[in-house]
């Protein structure tokens, strides 16, 4: 419990001082900072929960579903204050933002960091709508943060998006509450979710459906599934690079993780009725014309920023369809999907804030021969969209060649449309890719102060993952499949 | 059913037609009073309607060259089928012999058929008044006509029929505090402020080009053709009044023949009137006249209203 | 159970209900932005005079506070928040009317009879009077996101936003009589935390594009052929 209370009272304590903490410098230094602390204590709520089980008390609750996106959450919160911190300084420098808007940056970063785990953690699924929707609230300000008139429309669009659907989402918790309080006597545990799912086989089918389609539209919006993504593109490429790599690395997993808990709570109270696949179903509907949308509008993009979060787009999809498609294979496919894109994603907007930087402009068609100016930016930026791509041996084919054998067993004729969807998406991806990197630099390109760090790991870790799983994060994915899905894979 | 056919239920039907229109200038009087108090003038006397009334049936009635037997006919028939629609409507007793024919779509049609009347003799003369105040007043009532209606469904899905005295001796039977009736109240409100060409809607005192609606059609008759037309307005007013004070305040209408029943009602309904008639005052000196396109918005107010009063009655009201 | 077995109580709760209902009609139609602001505070004071009521006929307490937020901070507090924005930034005199008010109007109907399509089935076993209100609620909220969609001013669009926060409010009070009270506490912040940024964001707009018609921001297209892309941020 110490180690959960710490995660999440040292983000709330960053973002207090950060708020008012004027100096550029130490600003960043703290963050980085509170970011190591939450990252220390993650890792050690991850070591108790490993050691000993499940945590629950006080309306949290970090099983082993929750803890390893927890610690991916704080893994990656603090690699990208690595990031951040000469990023930022530089972008201030080039008078793209005021002082006065880094210091909300900071605070609002860690402010981000605090509900995105208080999502993670709570059992309460009220708790869990309050902490999305501050999720929101936090990054709005951020995505507008240069004020120019694309950025105050992106985040416009974001934030009135998101609060729709995020409202859609809270009717759908009120219907499940109304469902609970047939079947469970204390009103105040009727929202608990742990309460709900002991006795999901009791509750309404009819109630569980309609509350569970709102509560996908609602939280499958801040999914960025189709089409209520209209706002992932734009909300992604106006802002910070920084705040691009948390929010298409972290946020979209964090809905996703309350989309997939609120299934378990459906498929037990559908399982007994006559459609008892229906959010397995809506779920791969969504999923799939998610992915295949994604794929081709990448085609059109010219703002790099914006291809990529279309490429998050179709990972998202990717990962919905196969939370939809259920068993263990499909499950364990998509929580390991859920790490590696995490970690790709956030390299590859890393990266391409240093290429932005070099090249001067967010234009794929202006930025030219990577490879030449700085061959580190370069070459991380193929290796990265390789791997996203897909490109064995690199976690995101294992993960992505699970899920293509589990539709094959489940539904054949379905694998056609995702591998023809992977093709078009890493054509497209490539297809940009290749001059950025490869062609002939423009006069004057000179190569910029970057910290390739934080992407080598991401990088490496990837890699390890793809070549070969170690045992315990195999074991803990397993558990968290067997918690999801009630049989074991391995 | 004896009871209706007996001598005092039909006398107690004859006295009432009686009252409507003995009470109609009345009211219209009251009105007018009460108005003036409000802009700070002494203003007539309440009794001053009936004695232009008088003044003008005892008055020459002249009539243009141009005007048709249509046009001699009209006042006689707007006359009558105003008075016929205001005997259905239960002023004083519930159950009256004519409580067989006081279905409310026979009231609306009898009001359109006088209006029907009206807007041609208004077009009959070939004055370009006459002809604008009917196109105004045909406007008008084609948008309030739904709106009526509409109400008018709400109330008898509750009642489980149409005709008024069984939706008043339900209201007494089964009252309770519902929105549709609340719903429909509102509406009834407006569409009657319209169709008896009050403001917001028509200024009833007013003979400018730009505002008049209903005088408009009355501009080119004089003598006892004025008056009736003029009585038959009033008698209008009075039995929307009536409709809208029984139906949803329909507390103290007497139910049998006693002459102690029959005061009451007679006391219950005065009172209610009273109280309607300062309202209007009230909100005719409130209320500015509107533009006369701004009439659509206004009746589709109107027509929204009695349109949530049916959806209240489905959603809120039908129980399992 | 018909409306006329009711207590007193238990009908006004559905007449309030009613009222509403006719609000949410009155916003999405209402040109005059402060008219608009003004039906919102009444939305907000008749919801929580349901939610008093409630509280006083089912005997549970703790709506009484609920209640008492919603009033502070949905009849008084974001009113006034929006009223002084709209001061500060010189619309309160604006006038922007609908292109199609009878078209939205009958779609706002239609949404009306989609939600208690949609809800009744799942009320029926309840014996509650307020599971009709359930419907109400749901409408509300979709003619929230109607007036979101079809008004092009930003603060319209924000009363819309509000309104379909008061529409869940009401579900959770007729639905369940009320959420547990962290819950409820949680989702006021959040409300308030988006009215404080909605404030910031009118500046914003108003700051890059010289207007609050949001319906001229559109550089961020699929089909924009120009160069709309940040300097490499």
């Amino acid at each position: 419990m110490i180690a959960l209370l710490i995660v999440l009272l040292t983000p709330v304590a960053g973002a207090l001082v950060l708020a008012v903490l004027r100096p550029l410098g130490p600003a960043g230094w703290l963050n980085v900072t509170v970011s190591t602390i939450t990252f220390a204590a993650a890792a050690w709520l991850t070591w108790t929960v490993a050691a000993s089980g499940e945590i629950a008390g006080y309306s949290f609750r970090v099983d082993d579903f929750n803890v390893y996106l927890v610690a991916l959450t704080a893994f990656i919160g603090l690699t990208t204050s690595i990031f951040s911190r000469p990023y930022m300084r530089h972008v201030c420098e080039t008078g793209l933002t005021r002082k006065r808007g880094m210091r909300i940056y900071h605070a609002m970063y860690q402010a981000f960091m605090f509900t995105m785990l208080l999502a993670l953690t709570t059992d309460n699924l009220g708790v869990l709508w309050v902490a999305v929707e501050g999720a929101t609230l936090a990054t709005v300000l951020l995505v507008s943060l240069y004020r120019t008139p694309e950025a105050v429309e992106a985040a416009w669009k974001y934030f009135i998006l998101c609060g729709v659907g995020i409202a859609l989402a809270l009717f759908g918790t009120v219907l499940t509450y109304f469902a609970a309080q047939h079947v469970i006597a204390d009103p105040s545990a009727g929202l608990t979710w742990s309460t709900l799912y002991r006795h999901a086989g009791h509750l309404e089918p009819a109630v569980m459906r309609l509350a569970f389609v709102f509560l996908l539209v609602g939280y499958g919006t801040k999914v960025g599934l189709v089409p209520m993504h209209q706002w992932l593109p734009d909300a992604h490429s106006e802002g910070p690079t920084p705040m691009s790599a948390v929010l298409s690395g972290l946020l979209l997993n964090v809905a996703l993780y309350a989309v997939v808990r609120l299934k378990m709570l459906v498929d037990g109270s559908l399982a007994a009725s006559d459609a008892p696949h229906l959010a397995g179903y809506l779920l791969m509907g969504f999923g799939m014309v998610s992915f295949l949308v994604a794929s081709l509008f990448l085609h059109r993009q010219r703002d790099i920023k914006r291809m990529f979060s279309y490429s998050s787009i179709e990972h998202m999809g990717l990962m919905t369809f196969a939370f939809g498609l259920g068993g263990p294979l499909a499950t364990f496919g998509a929580l390991l999907h859920m790490l590696v894109h995490s970690f790709t994603k956030s390299a590859i907007f890393v990266t391409v804030g240093h290429a932005t930087h070099i090249a001067g402009t967010q234009r794929i068609d202006h930025i030219r021969g990577l490879i030449r100016t700085q061959p580190a930016v370069g070459w991380s930026l193929l290796i990265a969209v390789a791997a996203i791509a897909g490109f064995p041996p690199f976690g995101v084919f294992t993960s992505e060649f699970l899920l293509l054998t589990a539709t094959m067993q489940a539904q054949p004729w379905l694998t056609v449309a995702l591998l023809g969807g992977l093709a078009v998406a890493f054509a497209g991806l490539f297809r940009n890719l290749h001059p950025m990197v490869y062609g002939a630099a423009p006069e004057g390109q000179k190569p910029v102060r970057a910290n390739m760090l934080p992407v080598a790991i991401h990088l490496a870790l990837v890699l390890w993952l793809g070549l070969a799983i170690p045992g315990f994060l195999a074991q803990w994915l397993d558990r968290a499949t067997e918690l999801i899905t009630g049989s074991h894979l391995l | 059913m004896d009871h209706l056919l007996t001598a005092v239920a039909w006398g107690a039907a004859l006295l009432q037609a009686l009252l409507y229109a003995a009470l109609a200038p009345l009211l219209v009087g009251w009105i007018r009073k009460l108005k003036s108090r409000l802009q700070n003038r002494r203003g007539a006397p309440v009794l001053q309607p009936y004695r232009d009334l008088r003044k003008l049936l005892l008055k020459e009635a002249r009539v243009a060259h141009t005007a048709s037997p249509l046009f001699r006919a009209a006042p006689y028939i707007v006359f009558v089928a105003t008075w016929l629609a205001a005997a259905t409507v239960p002023l004083v007793a519930v159950s009256l012999p004519t409580a067989a024919i006081a279905d409310i779509i026979v009231l609306v049609g009898l009001l359109a058929l006088a209006r029907f009347f009206l807007a041609l003799a208004g077009m009959d003369v070939g004055t370009a008044f006459g002809g604008m105040g009917a196109s105004r007043e045909m406007l008008v009532s084609a948008l309030a006509e739904p709106a009526m209606l509409m109400a008018v469904f709400t109330l008898a899905m509750s009642a489980h029929s149409t005709n008024l005295a069984s939706v008043i001796d339900y209201q007494l039977g089964a009252f309770a505090l519902r929105p549709s009736f609340l719903f429909a109240l509102g509406g009834l409100i407006l569409v009657a402020l319209a169709e008896t060409g009050r403001i917001p809607v028509d200024n009833p005192a007013t003979h400018l080009e730009l505002t008049m609606i209903h005088e408009a059609m009355l501009l080119e008759y004089s003598g006892r053709h004025l008056a009736l037309m003029e009585w038959a307005a009033q008698i209008k007013l009075l039995l929307y009044g009536a409709l809208i004070a029984n139906i949803f305040f329909p507390w103290g209408i007497a139910r049998s023949f006693a002459p102690a029943d029959l005061g009451i009602g007679l006391a219950a309904v005065m009172l209610k009137l009273f109280v309607l008639g300062a309202a209007l005052a009230l909100g005719e000196t409130v209320l500015a006249k509107m533009r006369l396109f701004r009439a659509p918005a206004f009746l589709n107010l109107a027509l929204l209203l009695a349109l949530l009063g049916l959806l209240s009655q489905v959603i809120l009201e039908v129980g399992t | 159970m018909s409306i006329t077995e009711l207590p007193l109580l238990q009908q006004i709760v559905l007449v309030l209900a009613a009222i509403v209902l006719f609000t949410s009609f009155v916003l999405l139609a209402q040109a005059r932005l402060v008219a608009a602001i003004h039906a919102f505070a009444w939305q907000g004071a008749l919801v929580a005079a349901v939610t008093t009521v409630v509280a006083a006929t089912g005997q549970t307490p703790h709506l009484y506070f609920s209640a008492l937020l919603t009033l502070a901070l949905k009849a008084l507090l974001i009113p006034w928040m929006l009223h002084r924005l709209t001061r500060r930034l010189a619309i309160d005199r604006h006038v922007e009317s609908l292109r199609r008010p009878a078209l939205v109007i009958m779609a706002a109907v239609a949404l009306v009879i989609f939600s208690y399509w949609l809800v009744l089935p799942i009320v029926q076993q309840e014996l509650a009077y307020t599971r009709n209100i359930v419907a109400i609620s749901l409408a509300v909220v979709l003619i929230g996101l109607l007036m979101m969609v079809f008004r092009q001013q930003a603060v319209a669009q924000v009363l819309g936003f509000m309104s379909m926060e008061n529409g869940l409010f009401l579900a959770a009070v007729s639905a369940t009589a009320g959420m547990p009270l962290v819950v409820e506490l949680g989702v006021a912040f959040d409300v308030l935390v988006a009215m404080v940024l909605f404030g910031v964001f009118f500046f914003q707009i108003r700051d890059s594009i010289d207007s609050l018609n949001v319906d001229r921001l559109n550089r961020l297209t699929e089909t924009t052929e120009e160069d709309v892309a940040g300097e490499g941020g």
